[in-house]
């Protein structure tokens, strides 16, 4: 092993602080017992007392956590069908239209999907904007993902086991069932986590597609920055870092034992 | 007859899906770009007195005026600028960890990526604080610019502001593909060159960054195109003259609601992202062919 050279670390640690000290920043001035974010006044908690008795940003939160869990559980299902559709039947047309609306610009799926909204669904069905098309728009663009993850991890695998499952009479659905499935079931996983992680920080698709009714974090933190910056937006930030940290370590630990159980 | 079944059991569910919320809507753009606009925004109806109402007249007004032009070179401008800053300043560090001890480069890696976990407008909001007028970093660069006998300037809202956030948003995704390519280079190559009188630097120009290519050719796929479309930096951390493509197509919508034009704004950047994704596969085969 060839050692570093000192400026290697010095950019490399360089980096690193470009990539830490702006949050730090963040968490910082949400502890400050003062309205602007510039010079530390003193320790306070409370913005974060603000942050808790306001009901447009709980409505918010709650209101994210329901498009996150819907989206990402119909995006799983539809995209683990995808990954193995392809994998299994050589398709043409699906592999593109899974992966194109990730490769996008998101503000191109975001216009379409609004001029689609109002043109067809809103005159044809009579559906205002809402949860619903937050959540249809949500589960277009996490589908891609899980059917990489899907994709990949079907490539990784040695295709004699699902000869040996069919050569000992297994049906199609038992092969899926017992032998497929408990395998490819960490990147399904990763992939569910993937499309909520995708789905609770959302922003340009979001604005799009939600209407004017409905209020999700990110568009109410948006609504904050540029309005009216509070300390408020920091201690919502903290809090928000702080749950995703959370969901990463108890992902890696899921993530860990799914892998052991299945011996991969 | 099962296994037939059984195809469009799998198959069927996510292609529809995308049918319909994917390539229908694409569909439904394109037709707005050649329809008029309607009374009170939106759209004109699509057919009146018994006539299809369709034109080109947004294609026209497109190219009748400069500033649009203008403002897609500018967006290509700030996505080239980014994506060589994030390559400037990915590269030490994906090489520091694909060099260092194998146990240790998963949490490097980690460490690298963990700040991009966080909510992507909160990414931009810290750069608010940072570069705001009352922040440290503003006052100093302030008492430095007045000592020279220079006038004082806003950081933030400016162009240097969003070129910041830009980068910082999108900087792992630069990361990422240049660890994994510098993480699979045989070591054995640098000891033969290292052997044959090759210096550290001629190491490196000959040897390891050609090799990296690759990487940064996906990187920079990865960096650019987001890039390009991005209208929330700069509409939080620009100024009123920093508007980008993005910004210029969700006013259409949002704003000034003129959805034709905002349409034909759409495909042009589909347009544009379409020649460049492109441009780099074209890149990346030759790249590996050439190295393979």
């Amino acid at each position: 092993m060839r050692r570093n050279p000192l400026w290697l670390w010095v950019a490399a640690l360089t980096a690193y602080a470009f990539l830490y000290l702006p949050l730090l920043i963040v968490v910082l001035y949400s502890f400050n017992d003062s309205r602007l974010n510039a010079e530390w006044v003193g320790f306070t908690l409370h913005w974060y007392s603000e942050l808790f008795n306001d009901t447009g940003m709980l409505a918010a939160a709650r209101n994210s956590l329901l498009i996150a869990v819907t989206a990402s559980l119909a995006a799983t299902v539809l995209g683990t069908l995808a990954g193995l559709a392809i994998h299994r039947y050589k398709l043409r047309i699906l592999p593109v239209l899974a992966v194109t609306p990730v490769a996008m610009p998101e503000v191109l799926l975001g216009v379409s999907l609004l001029l689609f909204f109002n043109l067809v669904f809103r005159p044809w069905l009579g559906l205002e904007l809402g949860l619903w098309s937050v959540i249809v728009a949500h589960i277009t663009f996490c589908i891609g993902f899980v059917t990489i993850v899907v994709r990949v991890s079907l490539l990784g695998m040695d295709e004699s086991i699902f000869e040996a499952a069919r050569d000992l009479g297994a049906t199609p659905w038992q092969t899926f069932r017992l032998v497929t499935f408990p395998l490819i079931l960490p990147a399904v996983m990763a992939g569910a986590l993937m499309s909520f992680a995708l789905s609770l920080d959302d922003f340009v698709i979001t604005f799009f597609t939600a209407g004017v009714g409905v209020s999700t974090l990110p568009l109410e933190i948006y609504s904050m920055i540029k309005i009216a910056v509070t300390p408020e937006v920091n201690a919502v930030s903290t809090v928000l870092m702080a749950l995703t940290l959370g969901m990463i370590v108890l992902a890696s630990r899921i993530h860990g034992k799914a892998f052991k159980s299945t011996g991969a | 007859m099962n296994s037939r079944l059984g195809r469009w059991v799998v198959s069927l569910p996510p292609t529809l899906f995308l049918l319909l919320f994917f390539v229908a809507p694409s569909l439904i753009m394109v037709v707005a770009s050649f329809r008029f606009p309607g009374e009170y925004g939106g759209l004109a109806p699509l057919v009146e007195h018994g006539q299809w109402q369709l034109t080109l007249e947004t294609y026209r007004f497109f190219f009748s005026d400069f500033i649009y032009a203008e403002i897609f070179i500018k967006s290509f401008g700030v996505a080239l600028a980014t994506t060589l800053i994030c390559i400037l300043l990915a590269y030490p560090l994906a090489w520091l960890i694909a060099r260092s001890p194998k146990r240790h480069q998963d949490v490097m890696v980690l460490l690298a990526v963990l700040p991009f976990a966080s909510n992507f407008l909160i990414r931009v909001y810290a750069w608010m604080i940072i570069l705001g007028p009352q922040a440290a970093l503003a006052r100093a660069t302030n008492s430095l610019l007045a000592v020279l006998g220079f006038e004082p300037v806003t950081l933030l809202f400016s162009p240097f502001a969003v070129l910041v956030g830009m980068v910082y948003v999108h900087l792992p995704f630069m990361i990422l593909p240049l660890y994994t390519n510098l993480a699979k280079h045989d070591p054995a190559l640098l000891d033969a060159a290292q052997d044959l009188g090759a210096n550290a630097w001629q190491r490196f120009w000959k040897v390891t960054w050609p090799l990296s290519l690759p990487g940064i050719y996906s990187g920079s796929v990865l960096v650019f195109i987001p890039v390009l479309g991005m209208f929330a930096i700069p509409d939080i951390l620009g100024g009123t003259g920093d508007i980008l493509i993005g910004n210029l197509i969700k006013e259409q919508f949002l704003g000034t609601r003129d959805w034709p034009f905002g349409a034909t704004l759409s495909l042009m950047l589909t347009l544009a992202v379409l020649v460049l994704a492109g441009l780099a596969a074209w890149l990346a085969r030759r790249g590996v062919g050439r190295h393979a």
